[in-house]
Formats: C-alpha cells, sequence, structure tokens
C-alpha cells in the first residue's frame, strides 16, 4: 500500500514555462492556484486578525482608548468582511484546487485560464477594501451586512466595498464553476459520483449555493449603488423605497451563504474523522443527503436574522421552525462522525485534534444557534454579543478548524515533509484554549445584555472584555506558530511517504509526496 | 483533454454562467415579487390591524349612566333614546336623544345638564354635545342629537350610577318674539 502508482517520485517540473513572478502571474497549474489562494487567505487571515485586535484592545477596558467610534465601526466591518470572503472562502477554494483533482483523478481544473483569473481578481478585490481605509470619511462604517439606512449615507469609502464585493463575486462565481465542471465531467472512470471523497462532494453542493445567491448579494449592492448614485430608491424611503427590503435581499443571501462557507469543513472533518479512527466513513450516503437538504433549507430560514425587523407572527413562527429544521440533518452529521469514530482505532494526531475541536465547539455553535432560532428568546439576544458569540463558534471553531485540520492533514502532500507534530499539537491546544477564553464569555455578555459594534460599554461588562480580549491576543499570537509549521514544513522535514496517515483513504494518497506539479495525466482506473 | 470533453465542459460552463446571471436577475425581481407577496398574503399588515388602544380605561368596574329628560315652558318633545347605558370609566360612550318641535312655527332652544349625585358633575366630561349649542327647529321637526363623553378613570369608586338630565329651555330672545307675536295671532 505504501508504494505508489507513479513510482518515480522525481520533480516533475518540466523546463517549460515562465519563471520567477511571471509563473505565478500566468500559471494555469491547480497546484500554483491552490497554493496561491491559500497564501493569499493567510494573508488576509493575518489582516483581519490584526483588526480583530484592534477591535478587542478598544473592549479591553470601558471608555474610548484607541479608536473613535467611526473607526471603531469601520474596522468592525472590514474585518467581518475580510474574514468572510478574503480569508474563509478564499481558503476552501484553494484546497479544492489542490485536492479536488487530485481526488477525482483529474489532471487539472476544467478551465485552467478562468482558475487563473478567479485567483488574480482577489487582489484588487482586497486592496479595495483595505485602502478604503484612507480615502476621506474612511472605510465603510455599517457593518458587514451593508444595511441602509446607513449605507446610503455613507462616505466613498462604501462605493469601494460595493465595487470589493462585486470582484469577489465575480471572483467566486467563476471559481464555483470551475469546481462543477471539474467534478461532474473530469472524474476518472469508476469514480462514480457515490465513490467521491465527501470533500469533493461538499464543495460540488457549496459551489450550486455559491452561483445560487452570489448573483443576488451582487444585485442587492448594485442596487445599493444605484440608490447611492443614481437616483433610483429601492432601499431609500425617501423616494418610496423599503430599507427592511435590503435585509430580506441580504438574508437570502446571507443565510446559505454562512453554509457556503462551513459546508466544505464537513467534508475535510468527515474525510479526516474517518482517516484517524481507520474506518470508512460511517454513513456515507447519508451524509451526502444531510448536506444536500442543509443546502436546500438554508433558502427558507433567512427570515430567523429579521425577527426584530418587523415581521408578522406567522412569518416568525415560519421561520423559527425551519431553522430549528435544519438541525436535524446537521445532528445526523455530528451523529455519523461519531459513529464513525466507535469502535475505530483512534490516534490523535493534529488534523485529527482540529476534527475533534471542531465536532466539540461547531456542536456548541449549532445549540447557541437553536437557541437564538426561537423568535421569543432572539427578539432579546438580536444584536448582543450572544450572536457574537454563536458565530464565531461556527466560523472560527467550525470553518477555521476545518481549515487547519485540512493543512495539516494534506501538507505532507503538498510539500513532501511531515510538519513538526509536537508543535503541531500545541498550536491546536493553544488555539482551543484562547478561543474559548475569547467567546465563551461572550455568550455572557449577551445575556446580560451587551450590544455589539459598540466601542464603549457600562462598568458591568467589564470583567468578561478583559478575559475576552486576553484571550484573543493569545488566540492571535498562537497563529504565528501556525506560520512557523507550515514555513519549517516546507523548508524541510521527514520525508513524507505518499500514503503518510495509514487510515487515509482517497486517490489524492496514490500519487507520490510531494506531489508531482501534473498528477493524473493518465486517469486512473477506479475499481 | 479530449475535445468532446472540452466541449462538455464549454457547454456546462455557458449554463452555469447564465444561471448566475438569471440569479442576479432574481435578485432585481425580488423587488416586485416582495410587494406582490405582501399584497396578497396581507403579511406586512402589520401595524394596520391593531387600531390604537386607549390604556386609559378601567376595565375593572362599570358605571351606569340615566338619562333624564326635562323641557322648561317649551312645547317640544323631549326623550332619551335609551334609558341608561353602562360603560367603564375611561372609555368613550355615546347617547342619543330626541326633540320634536310641535309647533308650528320654528323655534329655538338650549338644553342644560345637571348630574346626580351633584359631585359626579366634575369627572363627566362630554366631548360633544348638543347641548353646546342652540337648536332651532323648524316647525314640527324632529331630531335625534347625540352626546359623547368619557367618566373620568378618577371618578371616586362609590358612585356606581350617574343620572345626566337635560332640561331645554327657549332662548330668551326668541320668547320675547313670541310673546309680542301671541296677541296678534290669537
Ligand atoms: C444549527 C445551525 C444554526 C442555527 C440554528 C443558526 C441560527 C442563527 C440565528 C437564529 C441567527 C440570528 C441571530 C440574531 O441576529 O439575532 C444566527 C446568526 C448568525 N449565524 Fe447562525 N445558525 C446556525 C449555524 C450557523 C453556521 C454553520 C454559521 C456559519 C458558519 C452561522 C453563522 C451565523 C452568523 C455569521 C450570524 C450573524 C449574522 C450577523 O448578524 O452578522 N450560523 N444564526
Ligand atoms: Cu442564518
Amino acid at each position: 500500500m505504501e508504494t505508489t502508482a507513479m513510482g518515480h517520485a522525481e520533480v516533475h517540473d518540466h523546463g517549460h514555462g515562465p519563471t520567477g513572478l511571471k509563473r505565478w502571474l500566468t500559471t494555469t497549474n491547480h497546484k500554483d492556484i491552490g497554493s496561491m489562494y491559500l497564501w493569499f487567505s493567510f494573508a488576509m487571515f493575518i489582516v483581519g486578525g490584526i483588526m480583530a485586535l484592534l477591535i478587542r484592545a478598544e473592549l479591553f477596558e470601558p471608555g474610548l482608548q484607541f479608536l473613535d467610534p467611526e473607526r471603531y465601526n469601520q474596522i468592525v466591518t472590514l474585518h467581518g468582511l475580510i474574514m468572510v470572503f478574503g480569508a474563509i472562502m478564499p481558503a476552501f477554494v484553494g484546497f479544492a484546487n489542490w485536492m479536488i483533482p487530485m481526488q477525482i483523478g483529474a489532471s487539472d481544473m476544467a478551465f485552467g485560464r478562468l482558475n487563473n483569473w478567479s485567483f488574480w481578481l482577489l487582489i484588487p478585490a482586497s486592496l479595495l477594501l483595505v485602502t478604503s481605509l484612507f480615502v476621506p470619511g474612511g472605510a465603510a462604517g455599517v457593518g458587514w451586512t451593508l444595511y441602509p439606512p446607513l449605507s446610503i449615507q455613507m462616505g466613498m469609502g462604501m462605493d469601494l466595498a460595493i465595487f470589493s464585493v462585486h470582484i469577489l463575486g465575480i471572483s467566486s462565481i467563476l471559481g464555483s464553476i470551475n469546481i462543477i465542471t471539474t467534478i461532474l465531467n473530469l472524474r476518472a472512470p469508476g469514480m462514480t459520483m457515490m465513490k467521491m471523497p465527501m470533500f469533493a462532494w461538499t464543495w460540488l453542493i457549496t459551489a450550486f449555493l455559491i452561483i445560487a445567491v452570489m448573483p443576488v448579494f451582487a444585485g442587492a449592492v448594485t442596487m445599493l449603488l444605484t440608490d447611492r448614485h443614481f437616483g433610483t430608491s429601492f432601499f431609500s424611503a425617501a423616494g418610496g423605497g423599503d430599507p427592511v427590503l435590503f435585509q430580506h435581499v441580504f438574508w437570502f443571501f446571507g443565510h446559505p451563504e454562512v453554509y457556503i462557507v462551513i459546508l466544505p469543513g464537513f467534508g475535510i472533518i468527515s474525510q479526516v474523522i474517518s482517516a484517524f479512527s481507520r474506518k470508512p466513513l460511517f454513513g456515507y450516503a447519508s451524509m451526502v443527503y444531510a448536506t444536500a437538504s442543509i443546502a436546500v433549507l438554508s433558502f427558507f430560514v433567512w427570515g430567523h436574522h429579521m425577527f426584530t425587523s418587523g415581521m408578522p407572527v406567522t412569518g416568525q413562527l415560519f421561520y423559527m421552525y425551519a431553522t430549528m429544521l435544519i438541525a436535524i440533518p446537521t445532528g445526523v452529521k455530528v451523529f455519523n462522525w461519531i459513529a464513525t469514530m466507535w469502535r475505530g482505532t483512534l490516534t490523535f494526531e493534529t488534523p485529527m485534534l482540529f476534527a475533534l475541536g471542531f465536532i466539540f465547539l461547531f456542536t456548541m455553535g449549532g445549540f447557541s444557534g437553536l437557541v437564538l432560532a426561537m423568535t421569543a428568546v432572539d427578539v432579546q439576544m438580536h444584536n448582543t454579543y450572544y450572536v457574537v458569540a454563536h458565530f464565531h463558534y461556527t466560523m472560527v471553531a467550525g470553518a477555521l478548524f476545518s481549515a487547519f485540520a485540512a493543512v495539516y492533514y494534506w501538507l505532507p502532500k503538498w510539500t513532501g515533509h511531515m510538519y513538526n507534530e509536537k508543535l503541531g499539537k500545541v498550536h491546536f491546544w493553544l488555539t482551543m484554549a484562547f478561543f474559548n477564553m475569547t467567546f465563551f464569555v461572550q455568550h455572557f455578555l449577551g445575556l446580560a445584555g451587551m450590544p455589539r459594534r459598540i466601542p464603549d460599554y457600562a462598568l458591568q461588562f467589564a470583567d468578561f472584555n478583559r478575559i475576552s480580549s486576553i484571550g484573543a491576543f493569545g488566540l492571535g499570537i498562537s497563529q504565528l506558530l501556525f506560520l512557523y509549521i507550515v514555513v519549517s514544513c516546507i523548508k524541510g522535514g521527514p520525508k513524507a511517504a505518499a500514503k503518510p496517515w495509514d487510515g487515509a483513504e482517497g486517490l489524492e494518497w496514490d500519487v507520490p509526496s510531494p506531489a508531482p506539479y501534473h498528477t493524473w495525466e493518465i486517469q486512473p482506473q477506479v475499481k | 483533454m479530449s475535445a468532446s470533453v472540452s466541449s462538455k465542459n464549454r457547454t456546462l460552463l455557458t449554463r452555469l454562467a447564465l444561471f448566475s446571471l438569471l440569479m442576479f436577475g432574481f435578485g432585481y425581481a425580488l423587488v416586485p415579487l416582495y410587494k406582490v407577496f405582501c399584497n396578497i398574503t396581507g403579511l406586512n399588515a402589520v401595524n394596520l390591524t391593531a387600531a390604537p388602544v386607549n390604556s386609559q380605561v378601567d376595565t375593572g368596574r362599570l358605571v351606569d349612566i340615566e338619562f333624564d329628560s326635562n323641557v322648561h315652558d317649551l312645547p317640544w318633545k323631549f326623550r332619551p333614546l335609551q334609558s341608561h347605558i353602562s360603560v367603564h370609566p375611561g372609555e368613550v360612550a355615546q347617547a342619543e336623544f330626541e326633540v320634536v318641535n310641535t309647533r308650528g312655527e320654528p323655534m329655538t332652544g338650549q338644553a342644560i345638564p345637571s348630574y346626580g349625585p351633584r359631585e359626579a358633575g366634575e369627572y363627566f366630561k362630554k366631548i360633544t354635545c348638543f347641548c353646546f349649542n342652540k337648536q332651532t327647529l323648524a316647525a314640527g321637526e324632529s331630531r335625534h342629537m347625540p352626546v359623547v363623553f368619557v367618566v373620568d378613570p378618577a371618578l371616586p369608586r362609590d358612585i356606581g350610577t350617574i343620572t345626566l338630565s337635560y332640561t331645554f329651555f327657549e332662548v330668551e330672545g326668541n320668547k320675547r318674539a313670541e310673546a309680542k307675536a301671541i296677541p296678534t295671532g290669537s
């Protein structure tokens, strides 16, 4: 099993093609593009992280210390936009680029040049966001949800944010079209849909979600733009528009968006849990159906973000029950992960640790979501730190933890070296401890009534905020260790076998480590 | 990649791109759809259905209002159209009276209210009343006249019944004219 299908691990880099910067600008190779996505995502993770630390520094104690309220709101807005659209989504597109062709036995993505474009669009988009901090009036300070009427009144920073969203949207739509086409058309002979690894499955479903809702978001911000400059009145009440309509359109995109962020993570966790339990995934088919039903249901629950915006009781009841319904397929997944581990031969390498941390903490995020789904409770908690705690348990402990698991899991394949396992574990435990220190106390703050998106707060919230801020700095600094581990793994380390994890399954482990520049030019035959 | 796969890819690309464009349009279609949906289902009528609620009403007790009517030296028939009604203090209520001029010529009168018990008077707030104005009735005319009132919730608890009594007087100026007219007329 340890020997590889392509015996000679010879680096297969043909001398052709440009080198240096030109190589990266023009590359159509899925591995190059995957690496660029991942490095871009990490850079954005650092930028968004610095913003988070600014926020937590300001909230370390009551009163205004570092940021005036306008700046504070701008930082909060950019932090949200950058983390969701700049860090998490590109990270998963990076994994998809690297792994999906290898997993389904394809030589590359379906459209190489399009793939190159999808990546390079991210650069101007992120520059627009970051530089908007320095234009007159500063960046958009409306929150990542961009609600009017404020977003109609903001200065030109808002326009830059809108254009940035347009470009990010185009990038992710192109990326998704590429992924769908690759999966549907380029699978190796014998690789039927129901034999695909979970990561490919969850990405297929995610990609459909993206092409369904990203255009709607692009439409919503375009309407904002024309309301601002071209005299339309979609949302501007002064001209007969309805600001609440924006909320409906935004969340029609926004709720599916949160599943766009988490579904590929579900796929990664499914594979990692199965590899380190040395058992096939329990309930593979039910996993596929659960993912698909989560995706379908996600179109019918957006109202749970709007319980306090004014909605008839019928609507509140509908959205409450529909939201709670999503917990069922999500529960099926958690059940399947646990059943996969049941009587497995478990070992706890870093990817497995992050996967277990994911299951534990993401489930908590799901539960706080259920609490918020109850209309009567949400009226009390909406726009408090309870919501902030909820979505960080799902997005950081969910999406980000699954991304860490993926990096550690596939790093040997990418670099040909084993990373430092001991440091990896330290990274996990630091992240785990500081994550909870930062965000668990925010549940209490929210329950006690501390509103989100404010730079100052009443004195009774001081203690928990202090704990949260200390945790945040710990969490941020711990990620430098991650950078160190990855860089030193690229530079050297014990040689990785083609299949470094004995329980791992999938075609990616049949190619040598590091994966040669071109893989599966002759498609494998899957039995 | 073989040519057939290439063209399959291209077809799929076109379809998916068209679908994205369609969804962009759908974002815009949500604007009219939203209005139509709300109008058909009436779902947005959150604030329209509930009329403003008067929080001043003391629903804990009922006060009986009895109506009484008299005429003083005036050939009119004057009676309440209901003998009594029960109201919560703070609640707006209305009562009606009927007056008929039995004479063959126009006459003018005005009604003067009085209350029993006497101290109820200051808690009895009339919003509109036929007694605010002179009433001129043509020969043989009959008329329905409202009084709209609120009993102040501060009404002492021991008052359970209020009698509202009106007396119609002929307005002075006309009486004199009539007095003059009588000798010539008969
Ligand atoms: C069982 C699953 C889930 C349920 C029942 C749920 C429920 C909710 C509810 C009711 C809210 C609105 C709270 C409010 O604003 O008052 C909310 C907010 C939010 N949820 Fe979830 N959620 C779930 C899973 C997720 C996942 C998987 C993610 C992302 C990976 C996520 C991300 C968010 C975000 C970002 C917000 C806040 C949006 C904002 O106002 O800025 N949720 N969730
Ligand atoms: Cu939602």
